[in-house]
């Protein structure tokens, strides 16, 4: 219920926050008819379905309510999940224009099954140590994530943020036992929110997006591990010109100041 | 027709496409045997669990006569129709380290349910009791009242009335509630997934294992679907079969 | 039992073995009772369905609580609402054969019986000699390892009694015993549960509302009707005099209320007059053994009418009416003509009569009765 009420809350203000944003826009592009609408892209229309990594939740909502605001007509459809969760769907024929994965692994995958033809790196996440708020572990840095007693989230090997931890943990040279693998970023943050957990490993960007649910210990930067954020728009797509369009806009400055804003990093 | 057509097709499906071949190496792997001893004890505990919390319970719904009763009923029910999910969800928030009830558990006993072994038997409990007590009621308020009061005018207290007359007459319920259970625990995912989290060897059941597996290999996945489905069907027929016999006064 | 300490000191008023006194009130329901019954004594209730007759003995068993009175057997007090003494059901020293006998079907002819001895807390192997003694007594050894359902509806009755006699209970109480029966085993075991029941030395009640049963079975009658005792008395007597038409009609007689007066005449509720000298009532005290004048009952039996064509001019019979045939019905061997008059009556012929007098149904006829095959005594309404 909290990881749905926290997804809830981030759209309200997304949504709030687009209402606002594309009323400005809308009388704009009115009263000048060659604004941002033309400049981007050639006029396209319909809906694109968007398969996102659970970790770009609030990035994309964003992204997604400002690339409706300037291509009106065009609807996002966004779908978060586990990367390998959601390859995993498009390749059994999930109907997906766009794929935003959190690993180049995942998009391999849709590659190797013809999914995808061509993908372009657009972001770079990092680790960082999420704990509850009052930190009932005393967690200060990655070799505490080892001790025994402290309760650890983790993803799942299989899920990106699993992979990219398993990185960290094999930089430092430690070997961590976690008491749960989550099936995808999302809820690996949810139990450190509902302080089921004392630490869990996630993207910085959660820790970002959780606000003052979670506290961040940050990795330094000599053990951390990233992620690579490839993104593509699908050989499959129903909507090919919205997807390229989408995609586009992904790349662009305004998209990435957004993702820069969420915390992540140029890739 | 259709019906059982619709039924059956998925599970023909899962027959014709299992990697037959590789199955016996897949079954060896100790990590398969785990999820699969661990799953078959949690669902076993989990029955265990509910016919003691059960059959009281059933009892009394269906034995007790207050206003209210119906409501009573009613909730008894709400986690057969209540997404799994969503009972993982309230159990955490009643059993997790911070949750209404856990918070104590933790403060007093050091006791934490989710990520344990427990705790995978108590989401199945909770997920699964249900079918035990909808069962078991039914063949409570359908059980011939009249036999309870012959044996109460030949001297029987009401614990040997439950005992040697009650019980034994409900037994077929008894057993088949028991089945229904266990099998709705060995499948249990949702509430399970939520509340005990996903660890191989401690709360990593078999669809638990199932659904990992599906993200990585689907063909491993395919496989332990069908050691699933064939280690149902084996319980539920020896257990039918059993119960056949035993009622030869149908 | 545990009732014994509290209850010993006080003794009924009366010296039989069984007295219950008081009433039962279910919902719009109301049971009043009032009978002794003594030890080895096998008291008969009689009476229609939804009379009260279960509820009477659900009572006896503790299975209900009285809402007024009390309830005592060999002088200990079963239930005495004044008192606030209840001994449940489980604690009563009874034994009741159930209509439908509710054999435990789980359980074999030797354990149903060794139940009651089992739950007494008796050693299983004492329990099981108990069993077998009453099963040698019953003839059931032989089936002593079957269930229930294995069992025919005469061997079903025995068990149902050994089970109840295994108790050894201080009052036996029983529900219809023989209802579940068909006709020719119903013969059979009737005879020998009579013989059970003289060797029981308790006090017993035989529930039914077969007429015969109650005839043949019981030493003496109590008839319910709407949770009333309305006639008590022994069966014979009940059956030449019944006290109401649900009586008469169980034992096949013409019953009317009427008026008599000092001339002997009867005029009668129905509507129409007869002259009565049958049977006089002598223990009647009032009328010294002569017929009573005032409110009677009149009772004729449906053989002792019978039927003409036309008015019979020179026949001995005084009461002569006239009535239409409303309705015929093959008995076994003789045809019940009903007929419509002042008063209706029943009319038992024999089947060449019908023929003889060519009877339909809306046929006119006449009616005759001897004055001294009527009987007339007091109506106790």
């Amino acid at each position: 219920m909290h990881r749905h009420f926290v997804a809830v809350i981030a759209l309200t203000a997304a949504l709030a926050l687009a209402s606002g944003c594309s009323s400005s826009t809308k009388s704009s592009q009115q009263s000048t008819p060659a604004g941002g609408g033309t400049s981007s892209t050639a006029a396209v229309s319909g809906t694109v379905n968007v398969f996102a990594a659970s970790s770009l939740t609030e990035a994309f909502t964003t992204i997604a309510t400002q690339f409706e605001a300037a291509n009106p007509g065009v609807k996002i459809k966004l779908n978060f999940g586990a990367s390998s969760d959601l390859a995993n769907s498009i390749n059994q024929g999930a109907p997906a224009d766009v794929f935003a994965s959190a690993s180049p692994k995942n998009m391999q995958q849709v590659n190797d099954a013809g999914g995808a033809s061509a993908s372009t790196n657009f972001v770079k996440n990092f680790m960082e140590i999420a704990v509850p708020p009052n930190n009932p572990a005393g967690i200060t840095g990655v070799a505490d994530l080892a001790k025994k007693g402290v309760k650890v989230a983790l993803c799942a090997a299989q899920v990106p943020c699993g992979k990219t931890a398993a990185q960290v943990f094999t930089n430092a040279k430690i070997t961590v036992k976690p008491v749960t693998l989550e099936q995808n970023v999302k809820s690996t943050l949810t139990k450190v929110e509902l302080g089921e957990v004392d630490a869990g490993v996630v993207y910085v960007t959660d820790v970002r997006a959780a606000g003052s649910k979670v506290k961040g210990i940050v990795i330094p930067a000599h053990l951390d591990a990233s992620t690579e954020y490839p993104i593509a728009a699908l050989t499959k797509a129903a909507h090919s010109a919205g997807a390229k369009a989408f995609v586009a806009y992904v790349l662009s400055p305004a998209a990435q100041t957004v993702l820069a804003a969420a915390g992540f990093e140029k890739p | 027709m259709i019906g059982f057509a619709f039924l059956m097709l998925p599970l023909v499906a899962l027959l014709i496409r299992a990697p037959w071949s590789g199955l016996g190496s897949l079954l060896s792997n100790s990590e398969v045997l785990t999820a699969l001893r661990l799953s078959i004890e949690c669902a076993t505990a989990a029955t265990l669990a509910s016919l003691i919390l059960g059959v009281p319970l059933a009892w009394m719904l269906a034995r007790i006569h207050l206003p209210g009763m119906g409501l009573l009923r009613a909730l008894v029910t709400l986690p057969l129709v209540l997404p799994p999910v969503v009972g993982g969800i309230a159990l955490l928030l009643a059993l997790g380290r911070r949750g209404v009830v856990g918070r104590y558990l933790d403060q007093w006993f050091g006791l934490t349910l989710p990520f344990t072994t427990a705790g995978v038997i108590v989401a199945e409990t909770f997920v699964a009791m249900p079918f035990l007590v909808v069962t078991v009621e039914g063949a409570l308020r359908s059980a011939d009242r009249d036999l309870e009061e012959a044996a109460v005018t030949l001297g029987a207290s009401r614990t040997t009335v439950f005992g040697r007359i009650t019980l034994p007459l409900i037994a077929p319920s008894l057993l088949a509630g028991s089945v229904l259970c266990w099998a709705r625990a060995l499948g249990e995912f949702g509430a399970t997934i939520t509340f005990a989290g996903n660890l191989p060897g401690t709360t990593q059941t078999m669809p638990l294992k199932i659904y990992n597996a599906f993200e990585t290999d689907p063909e491993a996945a395919t496989a332990l679907s069908l050691v699933l489905l064939l280690v149902a069907v084996i319980i539920l027929a020896a257990l039918r079969d059993r119960w056949l016999r035993g009622s030869p006064s149908a | 039992m545990s009732g014994a300490d509290r209850a010993g000191t006080h003794r009924p008023p009366t010296s039989a073995a069984l007295a219950v006194n008081g009433s039962v009130e279910l919902g719009t329901f109301r049971l009043d009772i009032d009978l002794a019954v003594g030890a080895g004594e096998v008291l008969g209730v009689l009476g229609p369905n939804g009379a009260g007759k279960t509820t009477l003995l659900r009572a006896l068993a503790g299975l209900t609580m009285l809402t007024t009175g009390q309830i005592a057997l060999d002088g200990e007090r079963l239930d005495d609402c004044a008192a606030d003494i209840f001994v449940p059901s489980d604690q009563r020293p009874i034994g009741v054969v159930f209509q439908n006998y509710r054999l435990f079907p789980h359980l074999t002819v030797r354990d149903n019986i060794a139940f009651a001895p089992r739950c007494r807390r008796t050693g299983r192997r004492e329990s099981r000699a108990i069993a077998q003694r009453w099963m040698d007594r019953l003839g059931l050894s032989e089936l002593s390892g079957r269930k229930p359902a294995e069992l025919s509806g005469g061997q079903a009755q025995r068990v149902a009694l050994a089970r109840a006699l295994a108790a050894d209970p201080g009052l036996l109480l029983l529900d219809e015993p023989l209802a579940a029966l068909d006709a020719r085993t119903k013969l059979e075991v009737r005879a020998e549960l009579r013989r059970h029941l003289a060797d029981f030395p308790g006090p017993t009640l035989l529930v039914t509302h077969d007429p015969l049963e109650a005839m043949v079975m019981t030493d003496r009658l109590v008839v319910i009707e709407s949770g009333q005792i309305v006639q008590q008395g022994p069966p014979a007597e009940v059956a030449r005099r019944p006290a109401t038409q649900y009586v008469a009609r169980v034992v096949g007689l013409n019953l009317y209320r009427g008026t008599r007066d000092a001339t002997g005449k009867v005029a009668l509720d129905a509507g129409g007059t007869l002259i009565a000298s049958g049977l006089l009532d002598l223990n009647d005290q009032a009328t010294n053994g002569a017929a009573p004048t005032g409110r009677v009952l009149v009772a004729i039996r449906p053989t002792a009418i019978a039927m003409h064509t036309t008015r019979p001019e020179h026949s001995s019979p005084r009461n002569v009416w006239q009535g239409t045939v409303t309705g015929l019905e093959l008995l076994t061997d003789r045809v019940r003509a009903e007929i419509n008059g002042a008063p209706p009556a029943l009319v038992d012929i024999t089947p060449d009569a019908v023929a003889d007098l060519d009877l339909a149904n809306g046929r006119p006829i006449w009616l005759s009765a001897k004055a001294t095959d009527i009987d007339v005594y007091r109506d106790p309404a």
